[in-house]
Protein backbone atom coordinates (compact mmCIF):
# COMPACT_ATOMS: atom_id res chain seq x y z
CA UNK A 1 0.00 0.00 0.00
CA UNK A 2 1.25 3.37 -0.97
CA UNK A 3 2.29 5.69 1.88
CA UNK A 4 0.18 8.41 0.77
CA UNK A 5 -2.80 5.74 0.42
CA UNK A 6 -6.27 8.02 2.09
CA UNK A 7 -9.42 6.09 3.16
CA UNK A 8 -12.57 8.36 4.00
CA UNK A 9 -15.60 7.29 5.74
CA UNK A 10 -19.00 9.07 6.37
CA UNK A 11 -19.33 9.62 10.12
CA UNK A 12 -22.51 8.61 11.61
CA UNK A 13 -23.12 11.84 13.44
CA UNK A 14 -24.16 13.53 9.98
CA UNK A 15 -27.54 13.73 7.99
CA UNK A 16 -27.56 13.88 4.72
CA UNK A 17 -29.92 13.78 1.95
CA UNK A 18 -29.74 14.68 -1.91
CA UNK A 19 -31.90 17.95 -3.43
CA UNK A 20 -31.64 18.34 -7.50
CA UNK A 21 -28.00 16.59 -8.02
CA UNK A 22 -27.09 18.36 -4.84
CA UNK A 23 -26.08 16.51 -1.34
CA UNK A 24 -27.09 18.84 1.46
CA UNK A 25 -25.08 17.35 4.63
CA UNK A 26 -25.58 18.34 8.45
CA UNK A 27 -23.17 17.40 11.46
CA UNK A 28 -25.63 17.24 14.62
CA UNK A 29 -22.93 17.85 16.79
CA UNK A 30 -22.54 21.32 15.84
CA UNK A 31 -25.66 21.87 13.20
CA UNK A 32 -22.96 22.80 10.62
CA UNK A 33 -24.63 22.93 7.01
CA UNK A 34 -23.15 22.15 3.82
CA UNK A 35 -24.56 21.49 0.49
CA UNK A 36 -21.90 19.91 -1.45
CA UNK A 37 -22.00 20.57 -5.70
CA UNK A 38 -21.96 16.90 -8.01
CA UNK A 39 -18.19 16.28 -8.20
CA UNK A 40 -18.03 16.63 -4.34
CA UNK A 41 -21.61 14.51 -3.91
CA UNK A 42 -19.83 11.81 -6.06
CA UNK A 43 -16.75 11.78 -3.22
CA UNK A 44 -18.87 11.83 -0.65
CA UNK A 45 -21.21 9.21 -1.97
CA UNK A 46 -18.16 6.76 -2.41
CA UNK A 47 -16.77 7.48 1.35
CA UNK A 48 -17.18 3.75 2.53
CA UNK A 49 -14.07 3.65 4.19
CA UNK A 50 -12.58 0.75 2.34
CA UNK A 51 -12.35 2.48 -1.17
CA UNK A 52 -8.81 4.70 -1.28
CA UNK A 53 -9.45 8.16 -2.12
CA UNK A 54 -6.97 8.44 -5.18
CA UNK A 55 -9.54 5.24 -6.63
CA UNK A 56 -12.59 6.99 -5.76
CA UNK A 57 -10.61 9.96 -7.82
CA UNK A 58 -9.96 8.01 -10.81
CA UNK A 59 -12.77 5.94 -10.87
CA UNK A 60 -15.65 8.57 -10.23
CA UNK A 61 -14.39 11.80 -10.87
CA UNK A 62 -11.96 11.70 -13.66
CA UNK A 63 -14.36 9.16 -15.57
CA UNK A 64 -17.45 10.85 -15.16
CA UNK A 65 -16.43 14.38 -15.12
CA UNK A 66 -13.60 14.82 -17.61
CA UNK A 67 -11.50 16.75 -15.23
CA UNK A 68 -7.01 16.47 -15.18
CA UNK A 69 -6.01 13.44 -12.32
CA UNK A 70 -3.74 15.58 -10.41
CA UNK A 71 -5.71 18.62 -10.38
CA UNK A 72 -8.39 16.61 -9.15
CA UNK A 73 -6.83 13.95 -6.75
CA UNK A 74 -5.63 17.63 -5.26
CA UNK A 75 -9.12 19.33 -5.03
CA UNK A 76 -10.51 15.86 -3.63
CA UNK A 77 -7.90 15.87 -0.99
CA UNK A 78 -8.36 19.51 0.29
CA UNK A 79 -12.24 18.87 -0.10
CA UNK A 80 -11.84 15.89 2.22
CA UNK A 81 -9.05 17.97 4.47
CA UNK A 82 -12.11 20.21 4.85
CA UNK A 83 -15.15 18.21 5.39
CA UNK A 84 -12.85 16.33 7.67
CA UNK A 85 -12.36 19.01 10.05
CA UNK A 86 -15.84 19.81 10.48
CA UNK A 87 -16.62 16.12 11.26
CA UNK A 88 -18.51 15.19 8.00
CA UNK A 89 -15.75 12.74 7.17
CA UNK A 90 -13.36 10.33 8.99
CA UNK A 91 -9.84 10.34 7.24
CA UNK A 92 -7.36 7.49 7.62
CA UNK A 93 -4.22 6.09 6.09
CA UNK A 94 -5.89 2.41 6.99
CA UNK A 95 -9.43 1.31 5.61
CA UNK A 96 -12.06 2.31 8.37
CA UNK A 97 -14.91 0.66 9.44
CA UNK A 98 -18.43 2.54 8.01
CA UNK A 99 -20.05 3.98 11.24
CA UNK A 100 -23.48 3.38 11.49
CA UNK A 101 -26.35 5.25 14.43
CA UNK B 1 -30.28 34.87 2.68
CA UNK B 2 -28.73 31.90 4.54
CA UNK B 3 -27.77 28.51 3.21
CA UNK B 4 -30.78 26.67 5.18
CA UNK B 5 -32.86 29.55 3.51
CA UNK B 6 -31.71 28.86 -0.04
CA UNK B 7 -32.02 24.63 0.29
CA UNK B 8 -35.79 25.50 1.93
CA UNK B 9 -36.99 27.66 -0.65
CA UNK B 10 -35.42 25.23 -3.80
CA UNK B 11 -37.07 22.79 -1.87
CA UNK B 12 -40.13 24.62 -2.13
CA UNK B 13 -39.91 25.86 -5.56
CA UNK B 14 -38.93 21.68 -6.71
CA UNK B 15 -42.42 20.65 -4.69
CA UNK B 16 -40.17 18.21 -2.78
CA UNK B 17 -40.95 17.18 1.15
CA UNK B 18 -37.59 18.20 2.31
CA UNK B 19 -39.32 18.23 6.09
CA UNK B 20 -41.68 15.73 7.70
CA UNK B 21 -43.45 15.92 11.43
CA UNK B 22 -44.52 12.20 11.80
CA UNK B 23 -46.09 11.30 14.90
CA UNK B 24 -45.48 7.89 16.13
CA UNK B 25 -48.36 7.45 18.87
CA UNK B 26 -51.19 9.67 20.62
CA UNK B 27 -50.27 7.58 23.87
CA UNK B 28 -48.88 9.85 26.65
CA UNK B 29 -47.97 9.89 29.92
CA UNK B 30 -49.25 13.16 30.91
CA UNK B 31 -52.59 14.88 30.52
CA UNK B 32 -52.04 17.97 30.06
CA UNK B 33 -55.05 20.44 30.19
CA UNK B 34 -54.27 22.01 27.05
CA UNK B 35 -53.59 18.91 24.60
CA UNK B 36 -55.92 18.67 21.98
CA UNK B 37 -55.25 14.90 21.35
CA UNK B 38 -57.12 11.80 22.23
CA UNK B 39 -54.85 9.08 23.88
CA UNK B 40 -56.59 5.71 22.99
CA UNK B 41 -54.66 3.78 20.56
CA UNK B 42 -56.92 3.33 17.46
CA UNK B 43 -54.78 1.06 15.39
CA UNK B 44 -50.72 2.83 15.52
CA UNK B 45 -48.42 2.08 12.29
CA UNK B 46 -46.16 -1.17 13.53
CA UNK B 47 -42.63 -0.82 13.95
CA UNK B 48 -42.47 -2.80 10.23
CA UNK B 49 -44.88 -0.05 8.61
CA UNK B 50 -42.76 2.98 10.07
CA UNK B 51 -39.74 1.73 9.15
CA UNK B 52 -41.50 1.73 5.31
CA UNK B 53 -42.75 5.15 5.51
CA UNK B 54 -39.03 5.99 6.50
CA UNK B 55 -37.82 3.82 3.73
CA UNK B 56 -40.41 6.13 0.96
CA UNK B 57 -40.09 9.30 2.68
CA UNK B 58 -35.98 8.87 2.11
CA UNK B 59 -36.84 8.67 -1.25
CA UNK B 60 -38.78 11.07 -1.69
CA UNK B 61 -35.86 13.50 -0.53
CA UNK B 62 -37.15 14.07 2.89
CA UNK B 63 -34.31 15.39 5.09
CA UNK B 64 -35.61 17.17 8.27
CA UNK B 65 -37.41 14.55 10.38
CA UNK B 66 -39.24 15.01 13.54
CA UNK B 67 -40.71 12.93 15.40
CA UNK B 68 -43.35 13.50 18.33
CA UNK B 69 -46.54 13.22 19.64
CA UNK B 70 -48.30 12.16 22.21
CA UNK B 71 -44.83 10.77 24.51
CA UNK B 72 -42.96 9.15 21.97
CA UNK B 73 -41.01 7.53 24.58
CA UNK B 74 -44.52 5.54 24.85
CA UNK B 75 -43.45 3.18 22.51
CA UNK B 76 -41.54 0.54 23.34
CA UNK B 77 -39.75 0.45 19.58
CA UNK B 78 -38.78 4.00 19.66
CA UNK B 79 -35.14 3.64 19.56
CA UNK B 80 -35.28 1.13 16.64
CA UNK B 81 -37.60 3.14 15.05
CA UNK B 82 -34.96 6.73 15.47
CA UNK B 83 -31.74 4.32 14.64
CA UNK B 84 -33.81 3.55 11.20
CA UNK B 85 -34.62 6.82 10.63
CA UNK B 86 -30.53 7.43 11.15
CA UNK B 87 -29.45 4.46 8.75
CA UNK B 88 -31.08 6.08 6.07
CA UNK B 89 -29.60 9.48 6.95
CA UNK B 90 -32.52 12.08 8.24
CA UNK B 91 -31.89 14.80 10.34
CA UNK B 92 -33.79 13.87 12.79
CA UNK B 93 -35.52 16.20 16.01
CA UNK B 94 -37.57 14.85 18.99
CA UNK B 95 -40.13 16.03 20.90
CA UNK B 96 -41.20 14.61 24.08
CA UNK B 97 -42.14 15.48 27.80
CA UNK B 98 -38.55 13.71 28.68
CA UNK B 99 -40.06 12.08 31.65
CA UNK B 100 -39.15 8.44 30.64
CA UNK B 101 -35.32 9.75 29.29
CA UNK B 102 -32.55 8.62 32.13
CA UNK B 103 -28.96 8.42 31.33
CA UNK B 104 -29.18 5.62 29.07
CA UNK B 105 -31.96 6.59 27.34
CA UNK B 106 -29.18 9.78 27.06
CA UNK B 107 -26.93 8.51 26.19
CA UNK B 108 -28.65 6.46 23.52
CA UNK B 109 -30.00 9.53 21.77
CA UNK B 110 -26.42 10.62 21.25
CA UNK B 111 -25.31 8.24 20.17
CA UNK B 112 -27.36 8.05 17.56
CA UNK B 113 -26.22 11.79 16.41
CA UNK B 114 -30.26 13.22 16.96
CA UNK B 115 -30.05 16.88 16.18
CA UNK B 116 -32.25 18.65 18.68
CA UNK B 117 -34.38 17.41 21.65
CA UNK B 118 -37.28 19.81 22.23
CA UNK B 119 -39.09 19.43 25.60
CA UNK B 120 -42.39 20.71 27.00
CA UNK B 121 -41.65 23.16 29.79
CA UNK B 122 -44.49 24.71 31.11
CA UNK B 123 -43.50 26.87 34.00
CA UNK B 124 -40.55 27.11 36.45
CA UNK B 125 -42.65 27.20 39.24
CA UNK B 126 -43.07 22.47 40.28
CA UNK B 127 -46.38 23.04 41.15
CA UNK B 128 -47.52 25.12 37.81
CA UNK B 129 -45.73 22.52 35.89
CA UNK B 130 -47.77 19.34 37.65
CA UNK B 131 -51.15 21.18 37.61
CA UNK B 132 -50.73 21.80 33.66
CA UNK B 133 -49.29 17.84 33.23
CA UNK B 134 -51.54 16.41 35.85
CA UNK B 135 -48.87 14.01 36.31
CA UNK B 136 -47.13 14.25 40.22
CA UNK B 137 -43.49 15.25 40.47
CA UNK B 138 -43.32 15.90 36.47
CA UNK B 139 -41.42 18.76 36.69
CA UNK B 140 -38.15 17.27 38.65
CA UNK B 141 -38.56 14.43 36.42
CA UNK B 142 -38.12 16.66 33.13
CA UNK B 143 -35.20 18.77 34.27
CA UNK B 144 -33.55 16.01 35.50
CA UNK B 145 -33.42 14.27 32.12
CA UNK B 146 -33.08 17.91 30.36
CA UNK B 147 -29.94 17.78 32.60
CA UNK B 148 -28.89 14.19 31.45
CA UNK B 149 -29.37 15.55 27.87
CA UNK B 150 -27.20 18.19 28.60
CA UNK B 151 -24.41 16.62 30.02
CA UNK B 152 -24.50 14.34 27.08
CA UNK B 153 -23.73 17.23 24.74
CA UNK B 154 -27.05 17.26 23.07
CA UNK B 155 -28.86 20.14 21.60
CA UNK B 156 -31.81 20.45 23.98
CA UNK B 157 -34.86 23.60 23.25
CA UNK B 158 -37.36 24.14 25.91
CA UNK B 159 -40.76 24.65 24.30
CA UNK B 160 -42.99 26.86 26.87
CA UNK B 161 -46.56 26.73 25.59
CA UNK B 162 -48.12 30.05 27.07
CA UNK B 163 -51.36 30.22 28.01
CA UNK B 164 -53.75 31.75 30.82
CA UNK B 165 -52.23 29.31 33.57
CA UNK B 166 -49.39 29.99 33.25
CA UNK B 167 -49.08 33.44 31.29
CA UNK B 168 -46.88 35.15 33.83
CA UNK B 169 -44.35 32.21 33.85
CA UNK B 170 -42.50 32.76 30.40
CA UNK B 171 -39.68 34.91 32.01
CA UNK B 172 -39.25 32.51 34.78
CA UNK B 173 -39.24 29.29 32.09
CA UNK B 174 -36.46 31.77 29.84
CA UNK B 175 -33.84 31.95 33.03
CA UNK B 176 -34.31 28.18 33.60
CA UNK B 177 -33.25 27.53 30.19
CA UNK B 178 -30.14 29.79 30.79
CA UNK B 179 -29.17 28.01 34.23
CA UNK B 180 -29.36 24.74 32.42
CA UNK B 181 -27.38 25.84 29.17
CA UNK B 182 -30.20 25.17 27.24
CA UNK B 183 -32.32 27.20 23.88
CA UNK B 184 -35.98 28.55 24.92
CA UNK B 185 -38.62 29.05 22.64
CA UNK B 186 -42.35 30.21 23.28
CA UNK B 187 -44.79 28.02 21.76
CA UNK B 188 -48.24 29.46 22.30
CA UNK B 189 -50.36 27.63 20.44
CA UNK B 190 -53.52 26.37 21.55
CA UNK B 191 -55.71 24.24 19.55
CA UNK B 192 -58.87 22.50 19.82
CA UNK B 193 -59.49 19.04 20.66
CA UNK B 194 -59.06 16.75 17.70
CA UNK B 195 -63.22 16.01 18.06
CA UNK B 196 -63.68 19.44 17.46
CA UNK B 197 -64.26 20.49 21.61
CA UNK B 198 -63.56 23.68 21.64
CA UNK B 199 -62.99 24.03 25.62
CA UNK B 200 -59.42 24.18 26.07
CA UNK B 201 -59.38 27.37 24.01
CA UNK B 202 -60.47 28.79 27.07
CA UNK B 203 -57.05 28.40 28.28
CA UNK B 204 -55.58 31.07 25.52
CA UNK B 205 -54.18 34.10 26.82
CA UNK B 206 -56.57 37.01 25.72
CA UNK B 207 -55.67 39.40 22.94
CA UNK B 208 -55.19 42.30 24.64
CA UNK B 209 -52.40 40.63 26.74
CA UNK B 210 -50.57 40.27 23.38
CA UNK B 211 -48.84 43.55 23.20
CA UNK B 212 -46.79 43.01 26.11
CA UNK B 213 -45.25 39.42 24.52
CA UNK B 214 -44.46 41.40 21.38
CA UNK B 215 -42.85 44.09 22.89
CA UNK B 216 -40.66 41.69 24.60
CA UNK B 217 -37.32 42.08 22.93
CA UNK B 218 -36.34 38.93 24.67
CA UNK B 219 -39.17 36.97 22.66
CA UNK B 220 -39.64 38.51 19.08
CA UNK B 221 -36.02 40.43 18.68
CA UNK B 222 -36.64 44.07 17.14
CA UNK B 223 -39.67 45.34 17.88
CA UNK B 224 -39.18 48.16 15.63
CA UNK B 225 -39.44 45.43 12.92
CA UNK B 226 -41.53 43.01 14.77
CA UNK B 227 -44.30 45.72 15.12
CA UNK B 228 -43.78 47.75 12.17
CA UNK B 229 -46.86 48.51 10.12
CA UNK B 230 -47.67 46.81 7.49
CA UNK B 231 -45.61 47.97 3.94
CA UNK B 232 -48.52 47.78 1.04
CA UNK B 233 -48.38 44.43 -0.90
CA UNK B 234 -46.25 44.02 -4.16
CA UNK B 235 -47.70 42.30 -7.02
CA UNK B 236 -45.01 39.85 -5.63
CA UNK B 237 -46.42 39.34 -2.20
CA UNK B 238 -49.59 38.85 -4.08
CA UNK B 239 -47.90 36.26 -6.19
CA UNK B 240 -46.50 34.45 -2.96
CA UNK B 241 -48.29 31.35 -0.92
CA UNK B 242 -48.75 31.52 2.71
CA UNK B 243 -46.50 28.36 4.32
CA UNK B 244 -44.34 25.58 3.23
CA UNK B 245 -47.65 23.30 4.51
CA UNK B 246 -48.20 20.76 1.32
CA UNK B 247 -45.08 21.97 -0.65
CA UNK B 248 -42.26 21.11 1.44
CA UNK B 249 -43.56 19.85 4.72
CA UNK B 250 -46.33 17.47 5.94
CA UNK B 251 -47.71 15.67 8.84
CA UNK B 252 -48.15 11.85 9.28
CA UNK B 253 -50.39 10.60 12.29
CA UNK B 254 -49.68 7.25 14.02
CA UNK B 255 -52.06 5.69 11.73
CA UNK B 256 -50.43 6.76 8.37
CA UNK B 257 -52.92 9.33 7.70
CA UNK B 258 -51.11 12.16 5.42
CA UNK B 259 -52.32 15.88 5.98
CA UNK B 260 -50.56 19.34 4.84
CA UNK B 261 -49.25 20.31 8.00
CA UNK B 262 -49.90 18.85 12.14
CA UNK B 263 -51.80 22.20 12.01
CA UNK B 264 -53.90 21.74 9.07
CA UNK B 265 -56.57 18.73 9.19
CA UNK B 266 -57.23 17.75 5.70
CA UNK B 267 -56.85 14.10 4.62
CA UNK B 268 -54.68 13.72 1.42
CA UNK B 269 -54.57 9.96 1.49
CA UNK B 270 -53.18 7.13 3.99
CA UNK B 271 -49.73 5.94 3.83
CA UNK B 272 -51.57 2.32 4.47
CA UNK B 273 -53.28 2.41 1.30
CA UNK B 274 -50.94 4.34 -0.89
CA UNK B 275 -47.02 5.19 -1.03
CA UNK B 276 -46.01 8.08 0.37
CA UNK B 277 -45.38 9.90 -2.77
CA UNK B 278 -48.80 8.79 -4.72
CA UNK B 279 -50.06 11.30 -2.46
CA UNK B 280 -47.50 14.02 -2.35
CA UNK B 281 -47.85 14.27 -5.96
CA UNK B 282 -50.85 13.39 -7.20
CA UNK B 283 -53.66 13.70 -3.94
CA UNK B 284 -56.45 16.58 -5.05
CA UNK B 285 -56.37 18.03 -2.00
CA UNK B 286 -52.12 18.53 -1.79
CA UNK B 287 -52.78 19.66 -5.42
CA UNK B 288 -55.11 22.29 -4.17
CA UNK B 289 -53.56 23.28 -1.47
CA UNK B 290 -50.40 24.12 -3.26
CA UNK B 291 -52.71 26.42 -6.26
CA UNK B 292 -53.57 28.69 -3.11
CA UNK B 293 -51.72 32.18 -3.85
CA UNK B 294 -52.42 35.51 -1.59
CA UNK B 295 -54.27 36.67 -4.85
CA UNK B 296 -56.90 34.08 -4.49
CA UNK B 297 -57.80 34.80 -0.68
CA UNK B 298 -61.53 35.69 -0.43
CA UNK B 299 -60.56 38.39 2.00
CA UNK B 300 -56.97 38.48 2.67
CA UNK B 301 -56.14 39.87 -1.17
CA UNK B 302 -57.37 43.02 0.12
CA UNK B 303 -55.66 43.35 3.29
CA UNK B 304 -53.13 45.96 3.61
CA UNK B 305 -51.72 42.77 6.62
CA UNK B 306 -51.28 40.33 3.31
CA UNK B 307 -47.53 40.75 2.91
CA UNK B 308 -46.66 40.52 6.62
CA UNK B 309 -49.19 38.15 8.04
CA UNK B 310 -48.32 34.71 8.93
CA UNK B 311 -51.77 33.30 8.04
CA UNK B 312 -52.33 29.88 8.56
CA UNK B 313 -53.83 28.11 6.05
CA UNK B 314 -54.90 25.15 8.35
CA UNK B 315 -56.30 27.34 10.52
CA UNK B 316 -58.73 29.19 8.19
CA UNK B 317 -59.47 25.69 7.21
CA UNK B 318 -60.54 24.49 10.61
CA UNK B 319 -62.30 27.84 10.32
CA UNK B 320 -64.26 27.16 7.47
CA UNK B 321 -62.18 27.72 4.31
CA UNK B 322 -58.40 27.31 3.56
CA UNK B 323 -58.73 30.42 1.26
CA UNK B 324 -60.11 32.60 4.25
CA UNK B 325 -59.23 34.23 6.82
CA UNK B 326 -57.81 32.56 9.85
CA UNK B 327 -59.11 35.04 12.77
CA UNK B 328 -56.30 34.12 15.14
CA UNK B 329 -53.72 35.69 12.75
CA UNK B 330 -55.77 38.64 12.26
CA UNK B 331 -55.80 39.37 15.75
CA UNK B 332 -52.23 38.76 16.17
CA UNK B 333 -51.52 41.36 13.14
CA UNK B 334 -53.92 43.55 14.69
CA UNK B 335 -52.44 43.47 18.04
CA UNK B 336 -48.53 43.26 17.11
CA UNK B 337 -48.78 46.70 14.59
CA UNK B 338 -52.35 48.37 15.58
CA UNK B 339 -53.83 48.44 12.18
CA UNK B 340 -57.00 46.63 11.87
CA UNK B 341 -56.96 43.74 9.66
CA UNK B 342 -59.85 43.45 6.24
CA UNK B 343 -61.37 40.86 8.05
CA UNK B 344 -62.05 42.87 10.90
CA UNK B 345 -63.06 45.73 8.88
CA UNK B 346 -65.48 43.83 6.85
CA UNK B 347 -67.64 42.91 10.55
CA UNK B 348 -67.28 46.69 11.02
CA UNK B 349 -65.36 46.18 13.98
CA UNK B 350 -62.55 48.13 15.36
CA UNK B 351 -60.52 45.59 17.25
CA UNK B 352 -60.61 42.10 17.43
CA UNK B 353 -63.73 39.96 18.88
CA UNK B 354 -62.85 38.80 22.23
CA UNK B 355 -63.81 35.10 20.67
CA UNK B 356 -61.28 34.82 18.28
CA UNK B 357 -60.97 31.02 18.18
CA UNK B 358 -57.14 30.65 18.41
CA UNK B 359 -54.11 32.32 19.44
CA UNK B 360 -51.33 31.52 17.33
CA UNK B 361 -47.80 33.94 17.30
CA UNK B 362 -44.49 33.11 16.22
CA UNK B 363 -41.66 34.70 18.35
CA UNK B 364 -38.31 33.70 17.16
CA UNK B 365 -36.30 30.99 19.07
CA UNK B 366 -34.13 32.34 21.70
CA UNK B 367 -30.67 30.79 22.00
CA UNK B 368 -29.78 29.82 25.71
Amino acid sequence: MPENCIYIARSSAIAARALAGEMMVMNSADSTFFTLNEVATAIFQAADGHTPLRDIVRDRICEQFDVDPEQAQADAEQFVAELSGHGILLVSNQPLASETP
Amino acid sequence: MSLMSEVGQKAFNLGVPIAVHMDVTYRCNERCVHCYLDHDDHGEMTTGEIKDVLDQLAEAGVFFLTFSGGEVFMRRDFFEIVEHARRLMFNVKIKTNAVMIHEAEARRIRELGVDTIQISVYSHRPEVHDAITKLPHSFERTIKSIRFLHEQGLRVTIANVLMTVNSSDHTGVQKLAAELGVHYTLDPTITPMMDGDTSVLSLRIPGEELPEVFRNPALVGSQEEFCAPPKPPSAEDLEGYSCSAGHSFCYISPYGDVFPCVQFPLPTGNIRQQKFLDIWNFSPQMKEVRSIQAKDLTVCSSCSHVSSCARCPGLAYVEGSMRGPSTADCEKSFYRTGVPTANMLRQGLSKPRTTAPLIQIRPIAVPA
